[in-house]
């Protein structure tokens, strides 16, 4: 029998204070788990989504707004900017490209956007089925929206107004569906891209009079935001300064606001960090009394492998290996719990759609947890063992 | 065999505790008695090597105790003595095989099943190899008590108060027991009893009543029990 199978037994000889301590040690490691994983979607949620964008340009408001709203599709937006100033800026040297986004409608909670067609290229969004928009009133489904929405090439749906589902329809100009994306892991999954003409369209002619209204409407043309990337990163420096000061228009750095968002969140998580720690703390307590009363209660099955001549120091490891077979375990069971949690949360909070991506994953950070699992088992068996070390033998031979 | 030469043992701020000089030739059989607090476990803790004597010399199975480092006394212990505790210490979490294999695992030793299977077989308690200590009866404890002492095969076998509260019908099963296992392996048996019946049991057993040593150690007034 190897130090390690003996200390299996030993550990499942209290079947009951095994399984708690168990327990408790796996719930603060499945929070750690959880706090770890979510930090690491969340990141990689905002990094894939904002790549390549240095600029938002949108109407006059919260810039994180205008971010969450115009990037992450998170938010409603500010409001709408004219179409000739966005046509103004493309023509700043600063400016290498500008991707037209524009906002109002939706269809059954998935956003219509109109965009042109460097949107879905700017993602490296692929087709896997049919083909992009070449004309207004053709819609481009992202796969999650594909998916949730059930919709296949050539169907047709109407979007409603507004955002959120419950808007009025605009039934007279149906959308027809020419194509369908691959998943992408963005942004793009969760949204319904067409022409910004279709947009357009769709709100002219639902509120135009007559001809001339129509003339009228056209000239007032709108975009929502505009995605902006420079030619040159000196650009950061003057440009959002200028658009803020001299123009109508509010620019906001992605980057700059996502880390203020985080920063802001990070308030959140410090605290849950620490919820999550004084459970930890709970768990080591409880692995240490649970490791020495078993030296207590097991002093004279220890001072018995002395006397069958064990050395000191292979008693003590017999309580380590104990307290390691628990962190071992523990790790398992909490990153396993950690992952669950976080699918649950997500599957809850319909959040799977949007920022998680859910799946599996392991981000370096999450080494922590077993490390965490090792070091607070350990540590808890510090004392125990030292008594189990110094387990006299002379007790054995007095027991009367 | 056992040689003790002006062997004593000093507690932490103790007084100084003499034993009286005393041979035993292997394969013999000593009783150890006197009133409790007369320093026999000091003694039988000297003679497993639990302890280092303040002075004197002392030799067991062939090798002098006194001055062996921790880790050699350890590693002698597990080969050269077989110990059968007053309470039996059986280990309730485990079977009754792997309460053997313990002793094996103590000794720095592979797991060897077959001579746990021995050892239990000599004993007549094969039968018994996956119950739990609790599921035996006492005797069937200390038949597997006193298979983990010999499953080493050592040359001597210390017991505890082998028969403190067993019946006389009991008590005399277990000594017999006792010295037909140790004359199987000519090991040495040293019984640490202050049970006037134990005496009595082993004399009949032996070639003549001379055979038994005895040793009686006074009571020491101002013997410190903070042992």
């Amino acid at each position: 029998m190897t130090t390690l199978a003996l200390a299996w037994r030993y550990l499942w000889s209290r079947p009951l204070g095994a399984a708690l301590n168990l327990l408790l040690l796996s719930l603060g490691l499945a929070s750690i788990t959880f706090l770890i994983l979510l930090g690491h979607q969340l990141s990689r949620a905002f990094e894939r989504d904002l790549t390549g964008i240095d600029l938002v340009v949108g109407a006059k408001g919260s810039p994180l707004q205008l971010i969450l709203s115009g990037v992450l599709h998170l938010d409603i937006p500010t409001g709408n900017v004219p179409l000739q100033a966005v046509r103004e800026l493309k023509k700043n040297p600063l400016v290498a490209s500008i991707i037209p986004i524009s906002l109002g409608d939706s269809f059954r909670g998935f956003r219509i956007v109109g965009t042109s067609l460097a949107y879905p290229a700017h993602y490296q969004a692929a087709l896997a089925q049919g083909q992009m928009w070449h004309a207004p009133m053709q819609a481009v489904l992202g796969a999650g929206a594909a998916r949730a929405l059930g919709l296949q090439l050539g169907q047709s749906f109407v979007g409603s107004h507004g955002l959120g589902a419950g808007g009025h329809t605009h039934g007279d100009l149906p959308y027809s569906v020419t194509g369908i994306l691959a998943p992408t892991g963005s942004v793009l999954d969760r949204l319904i891209l067409t022409d910004t003409a279709s947009v357009w369209k769709v709100h002219e002619t639902a509120t135009a009079l007559d001809a001339d209204d129509q003339k009228i409407l056209e000239e007032e043309r709108e975009l929502t935001l505009a995605l902006v990337r420079y030619r040159t990163p000196m650009a950061a420096m003057s440009l959002p300064r200028f658009i803020n000061s001299s123009t109508e228009m509010q620019a906001a750095s992605p980057a700059l606001e996502i880390s203020r968002l985080l920063r802001m969140l990070g308030i959140g998580t410090d605290v849950l960090q620490a919820l999550a720690g004084v459970l930890l703390v709970t768990a080591a307590l409880s692995v240490f009394l649970a490791l020495w009363s078993a030296v207590r209660e097991r002093r004279a099955d220890l001072a018995l492998l002395r006397l069958l001549g064990a050395p000191a120091r292979r008693v003590a490891a017999l309580l380590m290996a104990e307290a390691l077979w628990l962190g071992l375990l523990a790790a398992a069971l909490g990153l396993g719990l950690g992952q669950l949690l976080l699918q649950w949360i997500g599957w809850q909070l319909a959040l799977d759609q949007s920022l998680l991506i859910g799946g599996l994953a392991w981000p370096p950070s999450l080494w922590w947890v077993p490390a965490l699992a090792l070091g607070v088992s350990l540590a808890a068996a510090a004392l125990p063992t030292l008594g189990a070390y110094r387990v006299s033998v002379q007790e054995l031979l007095q027991s009367r | 065999m056992i040689t003790c030469r002006g062997l004593a043992y000093r507690y932490k701020a103790g007084p100084l505790i003499a034993f009286a000089d005393m041979t035993l030739p292997q394969g013999g059989v000593l009783m150890v008695s006197g009133p409790s607090g007369c320093g026999k476990s000091t003694w039988l803790a000297l003679v497993a090597a639990l302890m280092q004597p303040a002075a004197g010399q002392i030799e067991v199975a062939g090798q002098a105790l006194a001055g062996l480092s921790a880790a050699a006394a350890d590693a002698w212990r597990a080969r050269n003595i077989g110990f059968l505790p007053q309470r039996l210490h059986l280990s309730a979490a485990l079977s009754v095989q792997r309460n053997l294999a313990l002793a094996q695992w103590a000794a720095s030793q592979p797991e060897d099943l077959a001579a746990i299977s021995r050892a239990l077989e000599s004993l007549g308690v094969a039968d018994l190899a996956q119950r739990k200590p609790a599921e035996l009866s006492g005797g069937q404890a200390q038949r597997v008590a006193l298979a983990r002492a010999v499953l080493m095969q050592p040359k001597l076998i210390l017991a505890d108060e082998p028969t403190a509260s067993l019946d006389d019908e009991a008590a005399a099963a277990a000594v017999a027991l006792m010295h037909q296992t140790a004359l199987a392996l000519g090991a040495t048996l040293v019984i640490a009893s202050h049970d006037v019946r134990v005496a009595a049991l082993l004399i009949p057993r032996l070639a003549s009543p001379a055979r038994l040593q005895t040793m009686q150690l006074p009571r020491l007034a101002a013997m410190n029990k903070a042992a």
